[in-house]
C-alpha cells in the first residue's frame, strides 16, 4: 500500500536511499544536493540504516571510494552537483570502465561561469559520454521511482554499469510536492540484495581491478561497455515492467503525452515537460495538435524508439537545457537528430536552447516554442534551426 | 485541472519565508490537497529579499515555474513593500496580507495602486503574546489561510493541533500557545473599512 506524503525531490531521493540501506554511502556535500546526505547523516545517526556513511575531502574521493567498494563487492552509492561532478568527471570514467554499477544522484545545476547555483543541465550532459546510465525525472515522485529502479538496471548481469538519476536542482530537488511512497519492505523485495557474480577479494576467484589495457585489448574492453550499454535498454524496459505490476506507475525511455495524433511536438527533459504539458493542453484548446516527448532514458539514447513516435509529427522542437557550445545546437538536439537523420518520414526539427542558469521556463514560454512549429508544419520557413529562448538581446 | 490557488511569499533572509510557503503546504496536504511549495533562490544573505510560492489544488500541479499571477501574496516583512514590488501580478479578485501593526488603508499607498484587498496582521504582537517570542511565521499562515480560505478554518486548526502533536511530541507544552496563537491571528487579520 502506498504511503501519501509530501517532500522535496533531495528528500524523496533520501528517503529511497534509507530503504534501499546501501552498504557504503561516500560523501562530499555541494548545492543543490547537500540535503541528500544530510538527511541520510540523520538516518545513520538514528539506526536506521547500517550503511557505512564515509565523509570524504572532495567529490574525486565521494566516487573513488564507491569505486573500492563496489570492486569489493559492496553496493555503494553518493550524490553531487555541478562542479562536484565535473570533479568526478575522471573516475566516473574508471567507474564505467571497471564495470561497477555505483548509482549516483545527481540534483543538476549549471556550471560556471557566471558562477551560478540554479538548475540547467550542463553538469550531467558533460558526463554523457563517461559511460554511466543516465534517467532523468519530471518530478520527486519520478526521481523516488528511478532510484527504486536504478540498482536493478545497473546491477543486472548483461549491463553492469554505473547510473546517474538526474533530478532538476532546486526546480525539484528543492520543492515540496505530494508523493506516493512505497513500503520500506515492499522496496527492499523490489530492489534485492546485491550479490557480484566477482569481486576483489572472492577467494576463489580473486580479480585484478583496474590493468593497464595495451592497444591490442582497450578497444575489445571499450566495444564490451559499448554493448553493455546497448543491452541497458532492454533490462530498462524489463524493470519498469516489473516495477509497474508491483508498484503500479508506467515508465519507459520516455513519456509520450498527447503524441498519438500530434502535428507539433517538444522533445525535452524534467521538470520542464510538466509545463510543456501545460502548455499542450490549453493548445489543444485552440484546435493545434500539440504533444511532449519527455525523454527519460538519455544514455542509453532510445534513438529507434524516438523517431517511431515522431515519424507522423510535422514539425517538433528540441529543447535543450545546457548550451553545448557546438555553434550548431545542443546535445539533446544531436542525439535526437542523429536519430532521425535516416528516417524516411520525420519532423522538421529546430532545436531551442532554454532555462540555463535557472532562466525560467513557464506555459508561455512553451506556447511560443508551439506556436513558432505551427508555423513550420504550415509551410513557414524554418529560421534558425539553433535558437536561444527568451534572451535579451546583446 | 481543478481549482488552483497560487501564492507568493516576500520575506527577507532568515526570517522564515520558505518555511511559511512549506507550512502552508503542510495544511493544505492534511486537508487533502496536492501542494507545491518551492523558494526562488538567487545568491542569498541574511536580510536580502527573497520570495517562495505556493501551488495548490485538487490535482497534481504539473507547471514547475515560478509564479507571475498569485492569487495571493503574503508579506512577512513590512519594509518590502517600499523596496519590492510585492503586488506585481497579483491578481485583483486576491489579496495581499501584510505583517504590520498599521492598519491596511496606511498601507495602500506604498501598494503601487493594487486594487484589490489589503489585509494586515500585527505578527509581532500575536507571536509575543502566545509564543513569548517573535515568530512571525506562525501568524502569518494563519492570517493567509483565514484570507485566502485554502483550507476551512475549523479543519486547519485541528489538522495543525494533530500536527503540533506530532512535531512537538516532546515539548507538549508549547503545543496549546501554538494552536492559541493561530487561532488569535485569524480573528486579529484587519481588513480595509
Amino acid at each position: 500500500m502506498s504511503i501519501r506524503e509530501r517532500m522535496s525531490g533531495n528528500e524523496a531521493v533520501a528517503t529511497a536511499l534509507r530503504q534501499i540501506d546501501p552498504d557504503v554511502f561516500a560523501m562530499f556535500p555541494i548545492t543543490p544536493s547537500t540535503e541528500i546526505p544530510q538527511y541520510f547523516a540523520q538516518y545513520v545517526a538514528d539506526g536506521r540504516v547500517e550503511t557505512e556513511f564515509i565523509c570524504v575531502e572532495s567529490e574525486h574521493s565521494s566516487l573513488s571510494a564507491c569505486i573500492g567498494a563496489e570492486a569489493a563487492g559492496c553496493r555503494a552509492v553518493t550524490a553531487t552537483s555541478s562542479a562536484g561532478l565535473s570533479f568526478m568527471n575522471e573516475v566516473l570514467y574508471v567507474a564505467a570502465s571497471l564495470r561497477l554499477p555505483v548509482v549516483l544522484a545527481v540534483s543538476c545545476r549549471a556550471l560556471t561561469g557566471p558562477i551560478n547555483i540554479n538548475h540547467d543541465y550542463s553538469d550531467s550532459m558533460a558526463e554523457r559520454d563517461s559511460g554511466f546510465i543516465q534517467l532523468y525525472a519530471e518530478n520527486n515522485q519520478e526521481v523516488y521511482d528511478n532510484l527504486l529502479m536504478a540498482h536493478r538496471i545497473a546491477e543486472h548481469s548483461s549491463v553492469r554499469l554505473p547510473l546517474m538519476i538526474c533530478q532538476d536542482g532546486f526546480i525539484t530537488s528543492h520543492a515540496i510536492e505530494n508523493i506516493e511512497l512505497e513500503e520500506d519492505e515492499e522496496v527492499k523485495k523490489f530492489v534485492g540484495e546485491y550479490h557480484p557474480e566477482n569481486y576483489l577479494l572472492k577467494k576463489e576467484n580473486p580479480l585484478a581491478v583496474g590493468p593497464y589495457g595495451i592497444s591490442a585489448y582497450y578497444m575489445e574492453a571499450r566495444v564490451a561497455q559499448a554493448e553493455a550499454m546497448k543491452r541497458a535498454k532492454q533490462v530498462i524496459l524489463e524493470v519498469a515492467e516489473d516495477f509497474r505490476k508491483t508498484f503500479g506507475r508506467e515508465y519507459g525511455f520516455f513519456e509520450c503525452y498527447r503524441m498519438e495524433d500530434a502535428d507539433v511536438a517538444l522533445v525535452i527533459m524534467g521538470s520542464s515537460a510538466g509545463t510543456a504539458k501545460v502548455a499542450a493542453d490549453a493548445l489543444r484548446e485552440e484546435g493545434i495538435r500539440a504533444g511532449v516527448v519527455k525523454i527519460r532514458a538519455f544514455r542509453p539514447f532510445p534513438g529507434p524508439e524516438l523517431c517511431e513516435v515522431l515519424k507522423n509529427c510535422k514539425a517538433a522542437a528540441v529543447m535543450d537545457k545546457s548550451e553545448g557550445f557546438s555553434a550548431c545546437g545542443g546535445p539533446l538536439f544531436a542525439e535526437t537528430s542523429g536519430a532521425l537523420i535516416n528516417a524516411e518520414s520525420r519532423p522538421k526539427l529546430i532545436d531551442v536552447v532554454y532555462g540555463l542558469g535557472g532562466r525560467d521556463f513557464t506555459v508561455e514560454s512553451a506556447s511560443e516554442v508551439f506556436k513558432r512549429l505551427c508555423g513550420i508544419a504550415k509551410g513557414a520557413e524554418i529560421g534558425p534551426v539553433y535558437s536561444h529562448l527568451g534572451v535579451r538581446s546583446l | 485541472m481543478g481549482r488552483l490557488t497560487e501564492v507568493r511569499w516576500h520575506g527577507r533572509g532568515g526570517q522564515g519565508a520558505k518555511t511559511a510557503s512549506q507550512l502552508l503546504a503542510d495544511a493544505a496536504f492534511m486537508a487533502g490537497k496536492y501542494v507545491q511549495s518551492f523558494p526562488e533562490y538567487g545568491p542569498e544573505r541574511s536580510g536580502a529579499p527573497i520570495t517562495a510560492y505556493n501551488r495548490i489544488s485538487d490535482e497534481r500541479c504539473l507547471i514547475h515555474s515560478n509564479i507571475y499571477e498569485p492569487d495571493f501574496v503574503a508579506v512577512v516583512d513590512e519594509t518590502l513593500i517600499f523596496s519590492v514590488d510585492v503586488t506585481a501580478g497579483l491578481k485583483k479578485d486576491g489579496a495581499v496580507i501584510i505583517n504590520s501593526a498599521k492598519k491596511p488603508e496606511e498601507l495602500r499607498e506604498a501598494l503601487r495602486g493594487y486594487e484589490g484587498r489589503v489585509a494586515t496582521i500585527d505578527a509581532r504582537a500575536v507571536s509575543m503574546e502566545f509564543l513569548g517570542r517573535y515568530f512571525p511565521n506562525t501568524p502569518m499562515l494563519a492570517a493567509l489561510v483565514e484570507v485566502s480560505r485554502i483550507v476551512e478554518r475549523e479543519r486547519f486548526l485541528s489538522d495543525m493541533k494533530e500536527s503540533y502533536g506530532h512535531k512537538f511530541a516532546k515539548k507538549p507544552q508549547v503545543v496549546e500557545g501554538n494552536l492559541k496563537c493561530l487561532r488569535a491571528a485569524m480573528d486579529r487579520v484587519c481588513y480595509e473599512k
